[in-house]
């Protein structure tokens, strides 16, 4: 078996002004995952090499670096499927400061979880502590999805609309708020949906989708994302969207250099609530979809015949 | 120095139930070595015990017999019998703490079949049950951020008793790389496991007995430490946990010959006999040649679950075959063997986590434990699968609310700051600055080949003396081992260090009882002395450090309800 060479990036604060790659090769054992190799190099040639792990198991959320510029978990991947001939670059995960080597500071991390008021806000006049709460099969489901998130952060490191705002919630702390928003034993929906649906929060997501493909889990935030607009959308949440949607158009354009058609919400939405989408389209759309869209859509959108339709609509009202 | 009313050690199950019941009137910290929602407690799969009687007729006196049956009747009955008494309630809590638990049909909490139970008793959240709980926890926290500082990524060093007295501790900022010490009226240990010592494990790198060892070190005893679970299904060479929701499902166990082989061993309750059985049939299958192409594993088969039941009730567990081995259980058996699991031993307490000093239940003034860290005892010799994700909630939630009145009238004892950190950092530095050239990575190794071999499933006089002599000769490679990073930020080889240490020591205690214990009882199994004996052994081993050898003393088994018996399944 042949030497696989891990490029690691390397940053120690006692010592280093700026980061740099190191060179460690090693003979990828079979089975092998990432972090076992990273173990080995660690324990076997550089003692000083520094990261984070506990569960080995894929559930801790502990260990997420990023392998060819995309974060993984590195205790669920197989070091031989992100060697590229015979070579992987390892980096921290992005949008948050290098501590030391693969440790990044989580600090900000954990403030937007805390920020969309991460417990379950009963009706207290309901409450008895004599029974449980029933819940249905489907309510539950609901639910368990964003349930399985292990906080990672390899979602909120991949972020591109974080890459450019740094207010932005971001794609964890809103996975974890649909939980709530669509808890059925949470009586709070409104105003969650009204408080995530300011500034920093469900509008400036993008959609780039990079969140739900790095997600190691089924949390994957971009759908609880769309969860949670067409709620704010189906119980009427809807004033003051324009800025925010122009923002995301934006945002978009700044940092992919197109428009990725899913940032239009009506395509994520579904095409049902008619009323509900006029109100939303702004003007930014409008104009957007009026003069400049040809070019800046990407690939060709399968409902884009609908999403034309609905805006003839609109203009004729 | 950083003082708190109230300081609890360790954010998982036991940690944060605690830290919820204190900080309603206390200031109160959490210091924890991972971020809470890294806690080990996450990676509990199957399910929590509680007779809510969801899936059919249950009661506390069923789950008590189930319980002290399972321990080989070595459980502190007392004890057990408030655990199970409490179940419904403390679930009931995390429901509506908004847990999310599966549900059945009735939008009830689902219950599933567990080992040793004889009723459909676990409550749990698809194969994650540990992470819905955990979490749950973890977002109570929040809601009370602003009594509970949480000082994440702070290790635990020492702990200061002086005098039966607990004041405080030493602790190091692993982000900062400093040193502090706090002083608290109050400390609850909740620092879960020592799994970490063997070769095949279930347990996490953080599973490393620290908070264990710091309170032997601060002068007091640990109990029954001897006492180590294997779980049957641990996934093969890694050790991952299969859970025993997968036989509690229906898994079969399977030998070399395509036998379902616990008909031998418990031909009624079969692959649900209590883990201590399994693990001992599947390692006498493995002895005797039968295991998989005459290997040292075997396989479990969930194939005629048929794939909507496994993605349903065990999505997890499968995606731990195929991340691992590569190996989808919808089609193909899984490789497996018994994994080191659970630490039955730890630091003794009443049943309101006051930590006991002596075999005379002399309580340590201002510290208390919880969580698996603890013995108080309920799992006696062998837990039940399930019990102990209720014992870190029930008792956490205990230990806080003995907390809370015991801080009512407490105050800050003295603590000598600058002597007690200079105490670690001569330590520490002695570390750094030593140019050892031993390579902790092989001491480590050779401790974990070393339990698992002469330590293990089955002990013998042999095979602990060899235990013992080779523990001995790591002990003194370890004075001269080789540290590579000498700075203080982010250390996390000086960590790794530390951790060696205290699993080198605690693996002492763990052999020392087990060559002194000459009976088999529950997880402890002597080929030397195949049977149980009451007359001679039905007390718990205390172990305390005396001019740096362990002192043994007795400490008897409380008995309520149950006599003890011969244990068939
Ligand atoms: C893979 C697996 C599956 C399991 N499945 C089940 C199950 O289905 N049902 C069941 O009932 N039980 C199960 N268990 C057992 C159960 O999960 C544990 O016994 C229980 O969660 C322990 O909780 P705890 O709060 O005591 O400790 P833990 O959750 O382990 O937490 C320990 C805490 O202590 C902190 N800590 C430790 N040392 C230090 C230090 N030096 N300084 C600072 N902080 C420190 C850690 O950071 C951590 O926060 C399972 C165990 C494993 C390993
Ligand atoms: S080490 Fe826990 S998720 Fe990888």
């Amino acid at each position: 078996m042949s030497e696989t060479t891990f490029k690691i990036q390397r940053f120690n604060p006692e010592k280093d002004k700026e980061t740099y790659f190191q060179e460690f090769k090693l003979e990828i054992p079979k089975g092998a995952t990432l972090l076992d190799c990273l173990n080995l190099i660690k324990w076997t040639q550089d003692g000083t090499l520094t990261f984070r792990m506990s569960c080995r198991s894929a559930i801790c959320g502990s260990c997420s670096v990023r392998a060819n510029g995309h974060a993984v978990l590195a205790c669920k991947t197989q070091a031989s499927s992100v060697a590229q001939n015979d070579q992987v670059t390892i980096k921290p995960l992005g949008n948050m400061e290098i501590i030391k080597d693969l440790a990044v500071d989580l600090t900000e991390f954990w403030k937007k979880v805390e920020a969309i008021k991460p417990w379950l806000m009963p009706d207290e006049k309901k409450e008895t502590q004599t029974t449980e709460r029933t819940q249905s099969v489907e309510e539950f489901l609901k639910i368990d999805k964003a349930s399985t998130c292990i906080m990672c952060s390899s979602c909120y490191s991949d972020c591109c609309s974080m890459a450019v705002d740094k207010s932005f919630l971001g794609p964890t702390a809103l996975a974890k708020a649909q939980r709530f928003v669509e808890d059925s034993r949470d009586k709070e929906t409104i105003s969650r949906i009204k408080e995530l649906s300011e500034d920093a929060g469900i509008w400036d997501c993008t959609h780039c989708g990079e969140c739900s493909q790095r997600c190691p889990t089924e949390a994957k935030p971009l759908d609880r994302i769309v969860s949670l607009r067409t709620v704010a959308l189906n119980s009427g949440v809807t004033n003051n969207y324009g800025a925010r949607h122009a923002k995301a158009f934006v945002k978009s354009i700044k940092s992919s250099g197109i428009l990725n058609e899913n940032t239009i919400p009506v395509a994520s939405m579904g095409f049902f609530n008619i009323p509900g989408l006029l109100s939303l389209i702004p003007v930014g759309i409008r104009m957007f979809l009026k003069g400049k869209n040809p070019p800046l859509i990407h690939h060709p959108m399968q409902e884009l015949d609908d999403v034309k339709r609905i805006f003839k609509k609109f203009e004729e009202k | 120095m950083i003082k708190h009313d109230i300081i609890i050690v360790g954010s998982g199950l036991a940690g944060m139930q605690a830290a919820l019941e204190v900080c309603k009137d206390f200031d109160t910290a959490i210091i924890t070595k991972v971020y809470p929602s890294r806690s080990h407690s996450g990676a509990a799969q199957g399910g929590i015990a509680a007779s809510l009687g969801n899936a059919s007729e249950d009661s506390w006196e069923d789950h008590m017999y189930d319980t002290v049956k399972g321990s080989d009747f070595f459980s502190d009955q007392d004890a057990v019998e408030i655990m199970v008494k409490d179940a419904p309630g403390v679930i009931r809590k995390m429901e509506h703490f908004g847990c999310v638990f599966s549900r059945t049909e009735k939008g009830l909490i689902a219950q599933r079949w567990f080992g040793g139970h004889s009723k459909q008793r676990a409550c749990y959240a698809a194969d994650r049950t540990g992470h819905a709980l955990l979490h749950v926890l973890h977002e109570q926290t929040f809601k009370h951020a602003k009594n509970i500082k949480i000082y994440s990524e702070w290790y635990l060093m020492s702990l200061i008793v002086k005098d039966g007295i607990c004041r405080g501790m030493v602790v190091y900022n692993i982000q900062k790389g400093k040193l502090e010490v706090m002083q608290a009226k109050t400390i609850i240990f909740c620092t879960g496991g020592y799994g970490r010592a063997y070769k095949i494990t279930s347990n996490a790198f953080a599973s490393t007995g620290d908070g264990i060892v710091a309170a032997y070190h601060a002068g007091l005893p640990l109990q029954d430490m001897e006492f180590v679970q294997f779980h049957p299904t641990g996934l093969f060479a890694q050790g991952i946990l299969i859970s025993e929701a997968a036989r509690g499902e229906g898994g079969h166990l399977v030998n070399g010959k395509g036998e379902r082989f616990m008909e031998k061993y418990a031909s009624a309750k079969m692959e649900l006999a209590p883990r201590d059985i399994v693990s001992r049939s599947e390692q006498t299958e493995i002895n005797e040649g039968r295991g998989i192409d005459g290997k040292d594993y075997l396989h479990i088969d969930l194939r005629h679950l048929g794939k909507e039941k496994i993605i349903e009730r065990l999505p997890q567990v499968r995606q731990l075959g195929i991340d691992f081995l590569g190996l989808d259980l919808i089609d193909d058996p899984l490789p497996i063997q018994p994994t080191a699991h659970y630490s039955m031993g730890g630091i003794p307490t009443d049943s309101d986590g006051h930590v006991l000093s002596d075999e005379k239940g002399t309580k340590v003034t201002g510290l208390f434990a919880a969580g698996e860290c603890s013995c108080v005892s309920v799992h006696g010799a062998n837990r039940l699968g399930t019990n102990s994700l209720l014992e870190a909630l029930v008792f956490g939630e205990r230990a806080g609310k003995a907390a809370l009145t015991f801080t009512q009238n407490a105050e800050f004892h003295d603590v000598n700051e600058q002597e007690e950190s200079n105490k670690v950092k001569n330590k520490v530095e002695a570390i750094l600055n030593s140019n050892g050239k031993e390579s902790i990575n092989d001491i480590r190794n050779e401790l974990k080949e070393n339990m698992t071999t002469n330590c293990g499933i089955y002990r013998s006089k042999d095979q602990l003396e060899i235990c013992l002599k080779k523990l001995n000769d790591l002990k003194a490679r370890f004075k001269k081992g080789k540290i590579t990073d000498k700075g203080f930020v982010f250390n996390s080889e000086l960590i790794e260090f530390i951790e060696l240490g205290n699993m080198l020591e605690f693996s002492e205690i763990i052999a020392r009882g087990a060559l002194r214990r000459e009976e088999s009882r529950g997880a402890h199994a002597r080929t030397d002395f195949q049977k149980r004996d009451d007359d001679k052994w039905l007390n718990h081993t205390l172990a305390f450090k005396k001019d740096g050898e362990i002192e043994f003393r007795f400490k008897p088994v409380v008995i309520t309800k149950h006599q003890p018996e011969e244990r068939k399944y």
